[in-house]
């Protein structure tokens, strides 16, 4: 907050901080490539849920087995965890103050994305390389 | 966690009632935030029901009849009354904007609601304290920096260029516009507010400028620039009639222009 006692130090010495971090515009191309790409495969990915609603566990596990299908549904895993962990990193970095909670935060945030794009992967492979894993 | 609720010895209190003086044919009513950092007591909303007949239409002349018929230790910034030096940017209704240049009865409601520039430690009353935000605009170094010999008369421009100025040179550093974006509520000591921000991009497309590159490189932060998240409070509140949501944009496109 700006009102925290600032000492001694100058106001132009507050407002340059630690200086700039010389990073941020590839967190920003990367939000805003993830959530173009997020937009055609979110639409193929809805149409293919209702799709599969309607057919039976058989249907889904063919369907899956289909390479297109599989190659799809995995690029729409790891484009939604991308653009998931990019946004959740604002979030945090917004809202949580303190240098340990915030970058707890991240790591967890990085490590959850990770893992649950990983298993996402993982299963989508298993259902469509039977022979393989 | 961010602070959502104001600490014990910042909450508003409920405080004195002027009353209208007798007579009065035409009266309306304000409440306004009152609070003394070297006094022991909670801030607290006076409310003072005045005869608006008697004064001017902008609600800088409501505060000025105030202090001189009413309270005399109202304490409120003022100077040009006319939009052009931002010194009495206040919350007016929830809004911030200038109070010279804001007729109260635009404001809708029975009673209108007067405070400082939200987030800002408060001088007295309706007087922030803006040095960080002074600071922060000097900190982006807001002159023509280059390296090439002084002409002997003046930097040429053209009518072009001079023109991607407009817009950008009119900011009177009012502070209306980074005292009303949460992200500046939140992060206020890192992220530079929209104010800065716009004055940042004015001196990157100065066609006179040489520097540019080191601009961007100053700006090139997760804090300093990238906590906008363009929900443009900035750009309604601003009393001149700016955006700068829109030029932290366009900084933030020539940030990828130069990796991409």
């Amino acid at each position: 907050m700006t009102g925290a006692p600032a000492g001694f130090r100058t106001p132009l010495s507050r407002a340059r901080g630690l200086g700039a971090a010389k990073h941020g515009v590839g967190h920003f191309i990367a939000d805003r490539v993830s959530g173009l790409a997020l937009i055609p495969l979110s639409i193929w990915a809805a149409y293919a849920g209702l799709k599969l609603a309607a057919g039976g566990y058989v249907l889904a596990v063919e369907w899956l087995a289909r390479p297109l299908n599989a190659v799809l549904l995995s690029l729409f895993v790891v484009a939604g965890f991308t653009h998931l962990r990019l946004a959740m990193q604002v979030v945090i970095e917004d809202y949580v103050e303190g240098f340990v909670s915030k970058s707890s935060l991240l790591i967890l945030n990085y490590l959850v994305c990770v893992l649950g794009a990983a298993l996402g992967v993982f299963a989508i492979l298993k259902v469509a390389l039977p022979g393989v894993l | 966690m961010v602070q959502l609720a104001l600490p014990k010895n910042s909450r508003v209190g409920k405080g004195r009632h002027y009353p209208a003086p007798a007579g009065a044919k035409r009266v309306k009513t304000f409440r306004i935030y009152r609070y003394d950092p070297e006094g022991s007591e909670n801030p607290r909303w006076d409310t003072y029901d005045v005869d608006v007949g008697a004064c001017g239409p902008m609600l800088l002349d409501v505060l000025i009849h105030i202090k001189n018929t009413v309270d005399p230790t109202l304490t409120f910034r003022r100077s040009c009354r006319e939009g052009v030096c931002g010194s009495c940017a206040m919350n007016i209704g929830g809004r911030n904007t200038l109070a010279c240049t804001h007729g109260w009865e635009d404001t809708p409601g029975r009673e209108i609601q007067v405070s400082p520039l939200p987030s800002q430690p408060v001088v007295k009353d309706l007087v922030p304290d803006l040095t960080l935000f002074y600071a922060q605009y000097a900190s982006i170094e807001p002159w023509l920096h280059t390296e090439t010999p002084q002409p002997q008369t003046e930097w040429k421009q053209s009518i072009e260029d001079r023109a991607k100025l407009d817009g950008l040179y009119e900011c009177i550093l009012c502070a209306c516009c980074s005292t009303s974006c949460p992200s500046y509520w939140w992060n206020g000591e890192k992220y530079l507010g929209p104010a800065t921000l716009l004055h940042a991009y004015r001196w990157l497309i100065d066609s006179r400028d040489e520097a540019a590159g080191e601009r961007l490189d100053a700006l090139e932060d997760p804090f300093k620039l990238y906590r906008c998240h363009t929900i443009m409070n900035c750009a309604q509140v601003c009393p001149k009639g700016l955006n700068p949501a829109k030029a932290i944009a366009e900084i933030k496109k020539l940030m990828v222009e130069r990796v991409v």
